[in-house]
């Protein structure tokens, strides 16, 4: 099938680790209060068009490595990426026959859905912060879907590599 | 195509996914119960650091690259230039500096008198900041100095012009701090003028500081130097912490209103000095100041929350 041979899996990969590294790299204070949620729209991407019995596994793998990389609590990101990919897996059929405008909406759903689970685990934790600022990652990602969408898809596809 | 057969292969496996995410939601919570209720995920925590250790430096590589790149690049006239003034300085704190030994001598013939312990030595270790984004949630810095280099938890951060924060997640080889401005940060402090102890609060913005247990008739008004007042055992006493800028007493108000600025600029930061106090072994009795410890000790029992790192 299409996980081995192809460039798929390292294009995962890469983009995986890219993401990591947008979402740790520094930025000026009123850019940063809407950094996308990268690795969120990653996985929602490569969830959506190949879904593979271990993607919520991955997720919440990653998503621990998300945690530790922002010293966040230890299984919060875990735990929103769970929710999302799993959904994401649910629904793939359906988000990839939808057109565009309306995947972006799922999109927004998805992500505002994710930042919830993240305020929501705050709440209970004790962590003080503004409602609002959990508006920024939710707009900026889904006004990025599109483009991101557009590269991971040819970043997969570079190479026809299956007989 | 390809998506038609990945579906058939996968419809089948729908139920085992929902299950899985069960589990895994359930995992993430009793990890998460584990995490704030427990010190057992420490390992687990400094594991996966040591995996995120190389993106950290990636991350960090520009700005290093271009501190670099302009300290490599300056001519010789800015460095001569620079020279000079660095020995110039160094002249003036020399002098400072003997009459330093002189006082510290005093000093130590006072306490004699007093019969007063002698006061906590501590030693500094300089880290520098990465630029590197930390939890978004919350103030905070990371650095690049870790347990390999004998950083622990509580560890107060002080940079040449105040008490900067403590660490709260040191790992193998960078560790994260957290800044006294950040909201679930309390520090125990005094003014320097007169000795009165209270606890200064972050409140969430970088450059203001909350003092909300001050009563009505205190003695304080702004412009007063807040210090570390070395209670609580966690960061030592002495260091200036803020500035007292606004003091607004309301008469129906059992406690006025005080704000502080602190005295470190926290946002614009690169060097910053790890002090390194005897463990609480050594410290076990800090506070010599016993007489007065009478008075405020609500104080005492609340400055344990400067520990408070969620």
């Amino acid at each position: 099938m299409a996980s081995h041979g192809s460039s798929r899996p390292l294009a995962m990969l890469g983009s995986v680790l890219v993401a990591l590294l947008l979402t740790m790299m520094p930025l000026p204070g009123t850019i940063e209060s809407f950094r996308p949620d990268w690795i969120a729209l990653v996985l929602i991407f490569w969830t959506m068009t190949l879904p593979r019995s271990y993607s919520v596994g991955a997720a919440w793998a990653v998503g621990l490595i998300l945690d530790v990389a922002q010293g966040t609590l230890l299984g919060q990101h875990a735990l929103a990426l769970v929710a999302i990919v799993y959904v994401t897996s649910r629904f793939h059929l359906l988000m990839r026959v939808f057109p565009m405008s309306q995947l972006t909406l799922t999109v927004l759903a998805l992500l505002a859905l994710y930042q919830f689970l993240l305020f929501w685990i705050n709440g209970v934790a004790g962590v003080d912060a503004r409602a609002a600022s959990y508006w920024g990652p939710v707009l900026s990602g889904t006004l990025l879907w599109p483009l991101l969408a557009g590269m991971l898809a040819s970043s997969g596809r570079r190479r026809p590599t299956r007989a | 195509m390809v998506t038609a057969r990945s579906n058939g292969n996968n419809a089948s496996r729908l139920p085992a996914l929902g299950l899985r995410a069960i589990v895994l939601v359930i995992l993430s919570i009793l990890v998460m119960l584990a995490d704030t209720r427990t010190q057992h995920l420490d390992t687990v925590r400094q594991a996966l650091g040591a995996a995120v250790y190389p993106l950290r430096l990636i991350v960090d590589a520009p700005a290093r690259l271009f501190a670099w790149a302009g300290s490599s690049t300056v001519d010789r006239d800015t460095l001569e230039r620079e020279n000079r003034r660095l020995k110039s300085e160094r002249l003036l704190i020399e002098a400072e500096l003997q009459q330093l030994t002189a006082l510290e001598s005093e000093n130590a013939r006072l306490r004699d008198l007093l019969d007063a312990r002698d006061r906590v030595r501590s030693k500094v270790r300089v880290a520098e900041i990465m630029s590197v984004d930390a939890n978004p949630y919350r103030h905070t810095l990371m650095i690049n100095v870790g347990t390999a280099e004998g950083a622990y938890d509580g560890q107060a951060v002080i940079d040449a012009d105040g008490v900067i924060g403590q660490l709260i997640d040191p790992g193998l080889k960078t560790s994260q701090a957290v800044l006294i401005s950040d909201p679930g940060h309390a520090i125990p402090v005094e003014v320097n003028r007169n000795g009165l102890r209270t606890i200064a609060f972050g409140t969430g913005e970088i450059d203001v500081l909350d003092l909300p247990f001050l009563p009505n008739n205190a003695d304080i008004e702004s412009g007063d130097l807040l210090v570390t007042s070395g209670l609580g055992g966690k960061f030592p006493p002495g260091y200036p912490v803020a500035v007292v800028s606004a003091v607004t007493r309301i008469p129906q108000e059992p406690f006025a209103d005080v704000n502080a600025v602190p005295a470190a600029t926290l946002n614009q930061v690169r060097e910053i000095m790890l002090i390194d106090i005897e463990p609480p072994a050594a410290a076990e009795q800090p506070n010599v100041e016993l007489p007065a410890a009478g008075n405020d000790s609500p104080d005492d029992s609340l400055d344990e929350q400067d520990a408070n790192d969620g």
